[in-house]
């Protein structure tokens, strides 16, 4: 019988059904992927497992672990159960530990919860979860608060946490989705290594096909509360069944088409910027630090040119981006658009800047809740000469029609749109202007895969048709890698290595830049939809 | 707020019993006010000692007190002397606190946006009875002095709370985009900020009006607020002190007007937070 | 944990300074003379100017500004106008019965908030916490010297379980002190309880709601322990903020209060410098009160430190 048996399992939270006969099935010592994207279902399958649901929730069917009916338990037996015989690992490593407590007793506490140990043998239990999760008490001592470690150091404490008690199963709710790619990769080998180990079952949760790629031995591709499709993890990247699930596929390798033609003359030149901050002084009567955000960075964006910058979070990409749109002014160096300053004596220069349009990540924060999309999209006009009346509504309507939507869509509020919607709404806020340069800041990586290709190939066909220059600022390399003629790999303020997109994934020259490509998760070469 | 958003949030107000109970009350009181501007049911500046400190009766419903004037009267135009004080004490807050709040947030880390915030915690340091001492040991008492008191008490109330407001929108991706399109700090605070914090500030102003009443009360009862023959509740309950073993109807009444005041404005403030704060509306669901 | 803490230390005589300085030049601009004030208005001019030099009323008002603040400092707080004695031991008489009756308040207030929130917060949405909740409502509508004529209407007039007022003084003993304070010290905690409580509640209900009392529930822990175990702590910040604020409402309300207790504390003798145009004892009696208030706060802000390791960091 396996460890894991889920039959049959339907849930509904204040009558709406959230999961439809959901079966799967786990052994000991396996890795089961569970893919879907938002609103499919999959972290409530998982919270369903741990018992841990909202109020109203109402389960059906059934849940076993190694023969234990888990519906049936008790509360009390499910107090019993979780920690000890399951582990969950959670998505946000920076907010998922009490930042009151020091680490050392977060992870005890587990121990003390389930067995009757003494304080000093809970602490010793504790070190040594620490040591097999990669954070040796030697280097960081069990004294230490959470906010004193990074967000990949957090998540080892959550994962030390878990499987303290050896559990037979371990949950991990996107567990690398916060996470840098060279982290994520940490986590994820280390997590493997830990199933290895124990001999515990691990169920992944994960939005990414490529993250279970090469770690599940079974994958279910989970839509709308059901499980579309499911089995080993071969067979199921040879050949799937379902039409959603190969969708899926589609959309993760997607690569929009795209015909570049850029021009010699340079549109965007930055020339040896450098960006500091001070820092507060650590001690009373210390020396107040200082950060060098952005380390005389120099680059040329031609004209018609989609240009890449790639880095992970706190490399200085944000500062830089932030100095190009002239919000910050850089200490040294320049910032030349169409061969024209962004900033002229200490002063934002509106005539460049009016020049460039940005695009934000998050499609839900990027527009005021209280105005209508006629409204939002023109903010850019405040830069620009007066625009008659009439040809205001002509430019809406034009930028709605050009990012697929309606001019109709104009008199709505952004709540009535969809995430994807939101996008192709700032995509076209970014358009009204006419501009020659898009600063594409993170613009899909808050997006689903499906909508994702769909932007992505949006993207594509305006830059072809508008003439349309990108710079496309991202941590993801994959999108990187499909959307753009040319990469830049940013680390600690520097840029590390520039080329051909083609030739810097394929032939990378620094050490950081091969690391990074390393960590990237990867779908299997032979993959077919 | 949307069309949408609107509609569902008329029907949530209707569904939502604190603001229903709470809007009832303080329209019953407010009302009271407004009424006794054209009718009142004795003149309260007419004394009548034949009948003095009489129970409530037919003729005099809540009863008299020791001038023989009727009590109900007194309430209704008492109430205009506190909803006075505490709108324009609200109104002073607002007015002051909000632009300095709106300020300190476009500023953010700054020397203006310290000087701000200390000064406000300075302001903190003085409980408006203190200012109020303070105003009245220099021109003497009177309602005015009251308002005054409340209102400098309000402004670091909303100062605050536009502050804290206005620096979580600071960090969203619209205001970002808004200063893409090359918009001033001042432009974005009334453009973009303002709007989006004036649930908080609607919610903030009836629970400072409701604590305005109280605080007037309160003033008038030791004498630093409005005078005789103003008549208020405050100084009918200082009144009724002297009286209270034999006549606890002269206290009973006006205390009760503060109550039920206070109780109005307080659930109608909790029920419009439930319907402005989506963050609450979700976990009700 | 130095840098925090001496950097509050710094903020509280920076704002002690300021508050000094607001409150002198509020009550010096004012008009009277206090010298006339005392003589009464028959004065001859010659005694007039001399008693003014011998209050220190004819120096620069800069002068007399330092004057005043180094007094202060040296618990010289001058001498009252009217009843020509040392306002520092008139001050010191009365905080007697104030400090006492400001504390007990505060303790029966923290007393009664604690468990009455954390028990609604546990049983969120339960009848028990619906009815606790529309108590509190009414606790926090109810103004407190009602409150306390009602008190003194039922438990001192009708059950004569307490005095209506009066204070039997330090000499009688403590029973006798409770006594005379208990009914004003319940009429000053009962609005302050219902609101600390319904602020305890809704702390308690934020941060049951983050994502740590997840992680917590999933290593085993029941609602409960994680409550006790990891909310509670989180929950204190704001509620410890709230605690602050109330301490200078209760010294403030204490002032009315002790009007319908006839409490011989600093409310009483203020009221009576005000009409008496005692100017330095009202601005004694101000300072001290503010300067309260502001060490309140920073002894909230080191709680703060105490509780939060990310402020000790600092």
């Amino acid at each position: 019988m396996s460890l894991l048996q889920i039959r049959n399992l339907s849930l509904s939270i204040h009558g709406a059904e959230i999961l439809h006969e959901v079966s799967l099935s786990l052994e000991a010592g396996e890795i089961l992927g569970v893919i879907g994207e938002s609103g499919s279902g999959k972290s409530m399958t998982a919270f369903t497992t741990m018992q841990l649901l909202p109020d109203g929730a109402a389960p059906r069917g059934e849940v076993r672990l190694d023969g234990v009916d888990i519906l049936g338990c008790t509360e009390r037996e499910m107090c019993a159960i979780r920690g000890r015989d399951i582990g969950m690992v959670f998505q946000e490593p920076m907010t998922a530990l009490n930042p009151l407590k020091t680490i050392g007793d977060q992870v005890a506490e587990t121990v003390l919860l389930h067995e009757k140990v003494s304080r000093a043998e809970a602490q010793e239990r504790a070190a040594e979860a620490l040591t097999r999760a990669e954070l040796p008490p030697e280097k960081f001592p069990m004294s230490r608060y959470p906010h004193e470690l990074s967000g990949g150091q957090r998540q080892r404490v959550v994962i030390a946490m878990a499987i303290a008690l050896r559990p037979k199963l371990l949950i991990a709710d996107e567990p690398t989705t916060a996470l840098d790619v060279t982290t994520q990769a940490q986590i994820l080998t280390l997590l493997k290594t830990l199933v290895k180990q124990d001999g515990m079952a691990m169920m992944m949760i994960t939005h990414d096909l490529a993250v279970v790629a090469d770690m599940a031995d079974h994958i279910a591709i989970m839509q709308k509360g059901r499980v579309v499709e499911t089995g080993p993890t071969e067979q199921i990247f040879r050949q799937m069944q379902h039409p959603y699930s190969r969708a899926l596929l589609a959309a993760s390798t997607h690569a929009p088409e795209r015909d570049p033609k850029p021009q010699d003359s340079p549109l965007l030149e930055v020339r040896k910027a450098r960006r500091t901050y001070t820092l507060p002084a650590k001690t009373l009567f210390g020396e107040r630090r200082q950060i060098e955000a952005v380390k005389g960075v120099s680059f040329t964006l031609k004209r018609g040119e989609s240009l890449g910058l790639v880095g992970e979070s706190g490399c200085g990409k944000s500062t830089l981006t932030r100095a190009i749109l002239g919000l910050e002014e850089v200490q040294s160096g320049e910032i030349l658009l169409d061969g024209e300053p962004v900033f002229t004596g200490h002063r934002p220069n509106d005539a460049v800047r009016r020049k460039m349009q940005v695009v934000f990540q998050d499609p839900y924060g990027s527009f005021n809740p209280r105005h209508k999309v006629a409204r939002l999209v023109v903010e850019p006009f405040h830069l620009t000469p007066e625009v008659p009346r009439a040809e205001r509504e002509a430019r809406i309507a034009e930028a709605l029609t050009a990012v697929g939507l309606t001019p109709a869509d104009a008199h709505k509020y952004i709540h009535e749109f969809s995430g994807g919607q939101r996008q192709r709404i700032a995509i076209a806020r970014a358009l009204i202007t006419r501009p020659e340069l898009i600063l594409l800041d993170e613009a899909v990586s808050a997006l689903d895969v499906q909508v994702r290709a769909q932007i992505l190939d949006l993207l594509a066909d305006l830059s072809e048709r508008y003439g349309l220059s990108y710079l496309f600022i991202s941590h993801d390399l994959s999108v990187v890698r499909t959307i753009t003629d040319r990469v830049m790999v940013m680390k600690s303020g520097e840029i590390v290595e520039e080329g051909p997109t083609s030739r810097v994934f394929d032939a990378p020259e620094h050490p950081y830049t091969r690391a990074l490509i390393a960590a990237a998760p990867r779908l299997p070469e032979d993959a077919a939809a | 707020m949307s069309l949408a958003e609107e509609t569902s949030a008329t029907s949530m107000a209707l569904k939502n019993r604190n603001l229903l109970l709470g809007g009832a009350l303080t329209l019953v009181f407010l009302g009271a006010a407004l009424i006794s501007f054209l009718w009142v049911p004795y003149d309260v500046t007419q004394m009548d000692i034949a009948n003095k400190i009489k129970g409530p009766s037919a003729a005099h419903w809540l009863g008299t007190d020791h001038y023989g004037r009727d009590i109900l009267a007194m309430i209704m135009v008492g109430a205009r002397t506190s909803i006075a004080v505490a709108v324009v004490a609200v109104g002073i807050g607002m007015l002051v606190g909000v632009p300095l709040g709106l300020w300190a947030a476009a500023r953010r880390g700054s020397l203006l946006d310290e000087v701000i915030m200390r000064g406000n915690d300075l302001v903190f340091a003085f409980p408006s009875l203190v200012i109020a001492v303070m105003i009245t040991a220099a021109f003497g008492p009177s309602a005015t002095n009251a308002i005054i008191a409340i209102g400098i008490f309000n402004i670091p109330v909303f100062a605050r709370i536009t502050r804290s407001g206005a620096l979580t929108l600071w960090s969203r991706d619209f205001i970002l985009a808004a200063r893409v399109a090359g918009k001033g700090a001042a432009r974005i605070s009334f453009e973009h900020i303002l709007p989006n914090v004036l649930n908080l500030l609607i919610v903030q102003g009836t629970i400072q009006f409701s604590l305005g009443i109280l605080a007037e009360a309160g003033l008038s009862y030791v004498g630093l607020g409005a005078q005789p023959p103003t008549p208020s509740w405050g100084r009918m309950l200082a009144d009724s002190q002297t009286f209270i073993s034999f006549a606890p109807h002269m206290a009973l009444f006006p205390g009760l007007a503060i109550l039920l005041t206070v109780l109005g404005l307080n659930l109608m403030g909790d029920g419009l937070r439930d319907i402005f704060d989506p963050k609450l509306r979700r976990g009700r669901t | 944990m130095l840098r925090y803490t001496l950097t509050r230390f710094l903020s509280l005589c920076l704002s002690l300074a300021v508050a000094s300085v607001v409150i002198f030049f509020a009550i010096e601009v004012l008009p009277g003379d206090p010298a006339s004030i005392m003589l009464g208005v028959n004065a001859q001019p010659d005694t007039l100017a001399a008693l003014r030099a011998e209050l220190g009323l004819d120096q620069p008002m800069v002068a007399r500004y330092l004057a005043w603040v180094t007094g202060l400092l040296q618990g010289d707080f001058g001498i009252s106008y009217t009843y020509r004695t040392p306002v520092a031991q008139m001050i010191v008489d009365r905080l007697a019965v104030s400090l006492p009756l400001a504390l007990y308040a505060l303790g029966l207030t923290v007393v009664i908030a604690f468990p009455v929130g954390i028990w609604a917060a546990s049983r969120r949405g339960s009848v028990g916490d619906v009815s606790i909740m529309g108590l509190t409502q009414l606790g926090v509508a109810i103004p407190n010297f009602w409150f306390a004529m009602l008190m003194v209407l039922v438990f001192a007039i009708n059950l004569q379980w307490f005095s209506a007022g009066g204070f039997a003084g330090w000499d009688a003993g403590l029973f006798a002190v409770l006594k005379s304070l208990t009914l004003p010290a319940v009429a000053l905690a009962l609005p302050q309880a219902s609101i600390l409580a319904r602020v305890m509640r809704s702390a308690l209900l934020d941060t049951l709601s983050e994502d740590f009392i997840r992680t917590a529930r999933a290593k085993g822990l029941s609602r409960r322990q994680a409550l006790w175990r990891h909310a509670l702590r989180n929950a204190l910040i704001p509620v410890l903020t709230i605690i602050g604020m109330q301490f200078s409402f209760l010294l403030a309300g204490g002032i009315i209060i002790e009007n319908v207790f006839y409490l011989p504390g600093l409310g009483r003798l203020i009221f009576q410098a005000i009409s008496a145009r005692d100017l330095v004892v009202v601005e004694s009696v101000v300072m001290l009160l503010v300067f309260a208030v502001i060490l309140v706060n920073f002894l909230v802000e080191l709680a703060y430190a105490a509780v939060d390791p990310r402020l000790r960091a600092r």
